[in-house]
């Protein structure tokens, strides 16, 4: 945790007031119509994208464990959630929060069965699985009663309506901070370097005394309950849904998100995450293009920085302050001057 | 008791008897050397000790207890650390970092803790921070400390990938040619860092080597392997006048 007690101190209380800012400047806006519900909605779904980029770079990028299929959590979450909400009968803001922990602890149920035999082994087993299991779960909700199957499940109320459009930002905006906030903190911790030493060498890792399997498991079981979560927000933002949003090329668009931002770097994947999407829902007019621009900016990101746009770092605002009020006070000091 | 005893101990892949009825035997403190002409067995013995292979036979014993069955990660703590021998450090984690890895074990607070940040966590950071650049200190290495270890030079890893290993506390240290690449003023260091570290750390040592100057000088006892079998076994004067262990390496 590198840096002194002030200085961490200092951080704490800028990226906390920034934070703070940003989402009262929003929720103002939002409220009184500078923002329209269409931009809200975008708004919401930009921190729901987010929350999906983020636990999928603890999985890929940090532990180093490629996953092919992570809206195949998100669909279990939106489901379950969906139809906690519309079946159970409580004021949707009792049972809304209730259903997100629920869409969440089936997600991670769902990483829990497939995660067992396919992280006891080394390599690229998992990729591979849960490829499978997105497709063989997008299936399925096809032909199942319950989830009205390729009709589509309508009719999910959402918290936000005409006369007060802010509750779902809200939730979603929260939620992405908080998920940042202890993934972050996550990373920093003896747990944290655990997982990171399996990404750098597993063997190794492994003949230091820590035990890989516990936090492969931990660490993939705990990106399907994220993920199941932003399942459960994205399904009552939207109202409806159907298989076909959470198919393959869903799981590749938040796989781009995270490469493209940096593997191993949460505020890379939330810079991405939050440009890439904004930018596909102001290029909806031209949404066949969509794939062909999404690969010409991997290709060009690819060639300049192989290592995504951030790389391993994370940026911050209080770093970047630093970075200036050094560079200002070498200026003001010649280096001749202070080897003196 | 001895800190450490094998028994019979041999494995088979598949038509090939890699290792065949190896009896050994560690006491506390002690440095003991294998060695032994190319695939001898010398790094399989290291990874059944480790726990990476599943003997097919035999006994190891660590303190009286048997460690075979038991995974990589609890054989590490109850007390056998090794290195590698192509480097195997993280990387891309700083220099400080690769140390508290094998700190992990000794640290207690829990997932929950960390991700809000209570006192504990600060706490146990703090002291494994100091304890890891203390560590450091030993290898003259303490300025290192913030970089990647990617970054150091060849000599350097070598001494932090055995840095790593003690900081796991083991009581049975596993060098897996801790020399190689090294030049002769780079091994006679090596040489004094192998006893100031036994001294230091309380362990018993057992590397594999191929460099004689440096297994002769450091090693009180010597085992030597040939095609899986143990050949020879007793102090280095003994050794080196051994027949069979003069044809093993002459192949005559």
């Amino acid at each position: 945790m590198g840096g002194t007690k002030k200085s961490i101190g200092v951080s704490y209380i800028i990226n906390t007031t920034l934070v703070v800012l940003l989402f009262f400047v929003l929720l103002i806006f939002i409220n009184t119509g500078v923002i329209g519900r269409y931009n809200t909605q975008v708004l919401t779904l930009v921190c729901i994208n987010i929350i999906l980029a983020v636990s999928l770079n603890l999985v890929t990028g940090v532990l180093g464990q490629l996953v092919l299929g992570h809206a195949g959590f998100m669909l279990v979450g939106a489901y379950a959630s969906a139809l906690f909400t519309k079946n159970i009968g409580l004021p949707l803001s009792i049972s809304f929060p209730i259903s997100l922990l629920l869409g969440g602890l089936l997600a991670a149920l769902f990483g829990v069965v497939i995660g067992i035999p396919a992280l006891r082994l080394r390599g690229d087993y998992l990729a591979i699985i849960t490829l499978g299991f997105g497709e063989i779960i997008r299936v399925v909700s096809y032909n199942l009663e319950i989830t009205n199957g390729a009709k589509a499940l309508s009719g999910i109320k959402s918290l936000s309506n005409r006369q007060n459009p802010s509750p779902m930002f809200i939730y979603a905006f929260l939620i992405a901070v908080f998920i940042i906030v202890i993934l972050f903190t996550f990373g920093r911790s003896r747990h944290g370097r655990a997982v990171i030493s399996i990404r750098e060498d597993e063997i190794a890792s492994e003949s230091m005394g820590i035990n890989t399997i516990y936090y492969k498991l931990f660490v993939f079981v705990f990106a399907a309950f994220i993920a199941g979560v932003a399942g459960g927000i994205f399904a009552h933002n939207y109202g409806t849904i159907d298989p076909a949003k959470f198919d393959f090329n869903r799981s590749v668009e938040i796989l781009i998100m995270v490469v493209l931002g940096g593997m191993g770097s949460i505020t890379g994947s939330i810079i991405s995450a939050g440009s890439l999407t904004i930018l596909s829902e102001k290029l909806r007019d031209f949404s066949q293009y969509r794939m062909i621009l999404y690969s010409v900016i991997l290709i060009i990101v690819m060639l300049f920085r192989p290592s995504g746009l951030l790389g391993r770092y994370e940026i911050s605002v209080p770093k970047i302050l630093r970075y200036i009020k050094k560079r200002s006070s070498n200026k003001k000091v010649p280096p001749e001057a202070r080897e003196e | 008791m001895h800190l450490l005893e094998t028994k019979d101990l041999g494995i088979v892949f598949g038509g090939l008897q890699a290792l065949n009825e190896l009896h050994m035997v560690i006491d506390d403190g002690e440095i003991v050397g294998l060695i032994g002409p190319n695939g001898a067995g010398k790094t399989t013995v290291f990874n059944l000790l480790t726990g990476v292979y599943v003997p097919s036979g035999g006994a190891i014993r660590l303190e009286g207890n048997s460690i075979i069955g038991k995974k990589p990660y609890q054989i590490n703590r109850i007390g056998i650390a090794r290195t590698f021998q192509n480097i195997r450090l993280f990387k891309n984690m700083t220099v400080a970092d690769n140390i508290k890895v094998a700190m992990n074990q000794n640290m207690k607070y829990k997932i929950l803790t960390a991700m809000f940040r209570l006192p504990g966590c600060w706490r146990q950071e703090r002291e494994v921070d100091k304890k890891a650049r203390e560590l450091l200190r030993i290898f003259d290495m303490e300025d290192t400390a913030d970089q990647m270890a990617a970054n150091l030079p060849y000599g350097q890893q070598r001494k932090l990938e055995i840095l790593r290993a003690l900081a796991s506390k083991p009581k049975l240290l596993l060098l897996d040619e801790p020399a190689a690449g090294m030049n002769p003023t780079e091994t006679r260091d090596l040489m004094e860092t192998i006893r100031d570290i036994r001294g230091r750390f309380n362990v018993a040592i057992l590397l594999i080597e191929h460099d004689m100057s440096l297994v002769m000088n450091v090693c009180e006892r010597l085992y030597v392997l040939d095609y899986g079998t143990l050949i020879a076994e007793g102090s280095p004067d003994k050794i080196r006048k051994n027949e069979k262990v003069i044809a093993a390496y002459l192949g005559c």
